[in-house]
């Protein structure tokens, strides 16, 4: 039994959520902001872990593992969607992608 | 134990050093690349909490599935103008904000509770530390409770294949 | 194991099991017997199987708990239950279904892109849907929701090479898992004060807590984000005008009515489920969203001069109300969102489906200069519209005057007079910009001659929509009937 306190795996995983999503607001660029949203996807599952360890239950695994289920199905759509993107525009900058205005 | 604690710094320095290097890296692999060292670092944190099976996920379908499927795409496509542009919205005042609004709540509230996690009372039924992180236990319990989540994930996967091809096929 | 494996469990799945099976089927046949695109218009009758075995599984689900006097069949132990809540959201998804698939072809036709993969994915959609009206457990709901959202991702980008309907996928994709990773990061909150996924187990834990634990909060907080974007409230609606227009109308229109819907059921399994208890906190919170949403939704429409957009913009007004419901709290504000819904499905489809039909050979058909002098050319498709506008409105005898009173009603009953008045007024903008649509229909010269790009499968549903919206507010009694079926609790 590891002797960490849960507290100190729970705001390492806050922080990690934070970056994410400072990541997704700040980058102009759509592969890095896919890439954010994986950092707070991980954030979560290392909460579910952390949980799941103190509760010693393993349902939080299983929630975990269907997260990374899911981020694998949305990284395969979301690449496919980027790659016809760039094939229509040359670009993956989120500024010029914006066509649509009020 | 000593060591548990000094891992946990090891990996929490991985993974929060790889996610600043994610978000602020302005070449997109070096981005990927270091998005890749912080899901390792996230395996480590799973290997300290018994948490095997996912240590294995988390490296074969993380690391060598979705960061791989990155690189190809990255590749696949020129960055080389973006990286020269710049990098950052020009509303950054505005998610410098929420960013921080996010954070500020986030720590207050994880600072505030910190004790108030305890509370959950675990499991009583035996369930030995060393089997949590079992593959044969999280088989049961995927296979008995959670066997309908189990079964919409396979439609969900066949959604994402057919959404990947009609997406990426020139004529389908 | 054998207790989560029963003849019941399959019983509580049935509509499920049958459109995916159905989707599946209609990707084979796509493939193997169709391979001429003129034949491909023949998968609607897979569609029509789907939805004839899916409403019968439903109608025999009602059949078995009226037999067996109960109110729900918990089911896969504990994972879904099959209540009257979640059987009247499922008619609305096997209506709307329906609808969106039977217009569709003549519109991709048009736009060079009729697959038959199109018709899998309205069928996988609405699988996902399924399991969020009846889902009660957070790892069932998750799945679920993401099952539908990645459909609806893949649909709005459908026109491959229109870049519009790229940036709206896109878009919607970005912002769509930004909000689930907010919305997971809160279940797994609620996991780790409940130790379970279970609702129940997860409300029960939350009450036990101080009202104002910080936990509980954070949980609310970050959970309420992504299911408030998922419904398109303020301030986290930014992606449904650009969605709502980049998309294939068809999409639009089934995006606006079947995903909101499943949204809002989603929303009031969480909000009467686990946070049920902490209904303090998030009442002045949810108060405050749903009138921020009004404000934006109206306010933003008055401007606009795509059609699809100013429906997009009314569309997040609609989800104000509906929380308007919500923040009552009594039955016949729940009762009240229930009635809306109904409502808001056949007005808000057949809107959108005027607009389907204004799209034509090189004319993309979405501005209010395409709809000019549509009573000229086309008087039906005018007359139409102008009921399906003053039901958006709220003005009877109308279904929509009928989803409002009952919202405006539970407000009164439960003494939020400041939110009903505010609620009333923004009826007065919503009348502003609907007619803008009317003026142009009535009395502006039309620009172009080219007919209506009209199908009998677009005609039929047009007509069922019509006769609906107008049914419905003439002689209520047996779909409020319908809709007291849904209570929640």
């Amino acid at each position: 039994m590891t002797e960490v306190p849960i507290s100190w795996f729970l705001t390492l995983s806050a922080v990690l959520f934070v970056l994410g999503v400072a990541g997704f607001l700040f980058r102009r660029n759509i592969i890095t902001v896919f890439m954010s949203i994986e950092l707070m996807l991980n954030a979560v599952n290392l909460t579910f872990i952390t949980f799941s360890y103190q509760l010693k239950r393993v349902n939080g695994h299983l929630f975990a593992f269907f997260v990374m289920v899911v981020a694998a199905a949305e990284a395969a759509v979301g690449l496919a969607i980027i790659l016809t993107i760039f094939k229509n525009r040359g670009t993956l900058n989120i500024d010029d992608v914006d066509s649509m205005k009020n | 134990m000593l060591i548990d604690t000094v891992l946990f710094y090891m990996f929490a320095a991985l993974v929060l050093g790889g996610g600043v290097l994610t978000i602020t890296r302005r070449n997109a692999v070096h981005s990927a690349i270091s998005l890749i060292v912080s899901l390792l670092g996230v395996a480590g944190l799973y290997l300290l909490q018994q948490a095997e099976f996912l240590f294995a996920v988390q490296i074969v379908l993380y690391v060598g599935g979705i960061m791989v499927l990155f690189l190809f795409v990255i590749m696949l496509v020129n960055l080389d103008l973006a990286a020269k542009e710049r990098q950052f919205n020009k509303q950054w005042l505005v998610a410098l904000a929420a960013v921080a609004a996010v954070a500020a709540e986030i720590g207050y509230f994880i600072y505030r509770g910190k004790d108030a996690f305890h509370i959950a009372e675990p499991a009583t039924m035996a369930l030995a530390p060393p089997a949590l992180g079992n593959t044969e236990m999280l088989a049961d319990t995927l296979f008995s409770e959670y066997l309908l989540p189990f079964e919409i994930a396979s439609i969900l996967l066949l959604v994402a294949v057919v959404g990947a091809v009609v997406m990426a096929k020139k004529r389908i | 194991m054998s207790q989560f494996y029963t003849s019941t469990d399959h019983f509580t799945i049935i509509p499920a099991v049958m459109l995916a099976l159905f989707g599946c089927a209609i990707l084979l046949f796509d493939f193997l017997v169709f391979p001429d695109p003129r034949q491909r218009k023949y998968l609607l009758i897979f569609v029509a199987l789907a939805e004839g075995f899916t409403g019968y599984a439903l109608y025999r689900q009602t059949e078995w708990l009226t037999a067996n006097g109960q109110t729900s069949l918990t089911g896969f132990g504990g994972s879904v239950t099959v209540d009257g809540f979640g059987i009247f959201f499922n008619w609305i998804f096997v209506i709307a279904a329906m609808i969106v698939a039977v217009v569709s072809y003549k519109y991709l036709e048009i736009s060079g892109e009729h697959h038959g993969e199109y018709y899998g994915l309205i069928l996988f959609a609405q699988s996902g849907m399924y399991f969020l009206a009846t889902g009660t457990d957070l790892i069932t709901l998750f799945i679920g929701l993401e099952l539908m959202a990645l459909t609806f991702y893949v649909m709005v980008g459908f026109l491959r090479t229109d870049k519009r309907s790229n940036e709206a996928a896109i878009k919607y994709l970005l912002l769509g898992a930004f909000s689930s990773g907010f919305l997971v990061y809160g279940f797994s909150l609620m996991y780790g004060m409940a130790g379970s996924t279970k609702l129940a187990v997860v409300a029960e834990a939350i009450r036990q807590r101080p009202l104002w634990d910080p936990v509980v909060f954070l949980a609310l907080a970050t959970t309420s984000v992504g299911l408030l974007f998922k419904i398109s409230a303020a301030p986290f609606h930014m992606w449904a005008p650009d969605a709502y227009e980049g998309a294939p109308t068809t999409v639009t229109a089934y995006l606006a009515v079947a995903s909101k819907a499943a949204s809002i059921a989603f929303l009031l399994r969480i909000f009467m489920g686990p946070f049920w208890s902490a209904k303090e906190v998030w009442e002045p919170i949810l108060s405050v969203v749903a009138v921020l949403t009004m404000t934006v939704g109206n306010l933003a429409a008055i401007n606009q001069t795509n059609i699809k957009r100013l429906l997009a913009y009314s569309s997040i007004s609609h989800a104000g109300y509906m929380l308007l419901g919500l923040v009552a709290g009594n039955d016949t504000g729940i009762n009240g969102i229930a009635v809306y819904v109904m409502v808001y499905t056949f007005m808000n489809l057949g809107a959108f489906l005027v607009v389907v039909a204004l799209r034509r050979q090189n004319i993309i058909g979405e501005d209010l200069d395409d709809i000019a002098g549509l009573m000229s050319r086309s008087p039906g498709y005018a007359v139409l519209m102008l009921i399906f506008l003053l039901s958006l409105a709220g003005i009877p005898p109308t279904a929509g005057f009928l989803g409002k009173y009952y919202i405006f009603l539970s407000l009164i009953q439960t003494g939020h007079f400041t939110l009903a008045v505010i609620g009333t007024l923004y009826v007065a903008v919503a009348i502003y910009y609907y007619f803008k649509i009317v003026r142009s229909m009535f009395i502006r010269e039309s620009t172009e001659k080219a007919p209506m790009a009209t199908s009998a499968g677009l005609r039929l549903a047009l007509g069922v929509s019509g006769v609906l919206t107008l049914a419905i507010g003439v002689y209520p009694e047996p779909f409020l009937r319908l809709a007291q079926t849904s209570l929640l609790r």
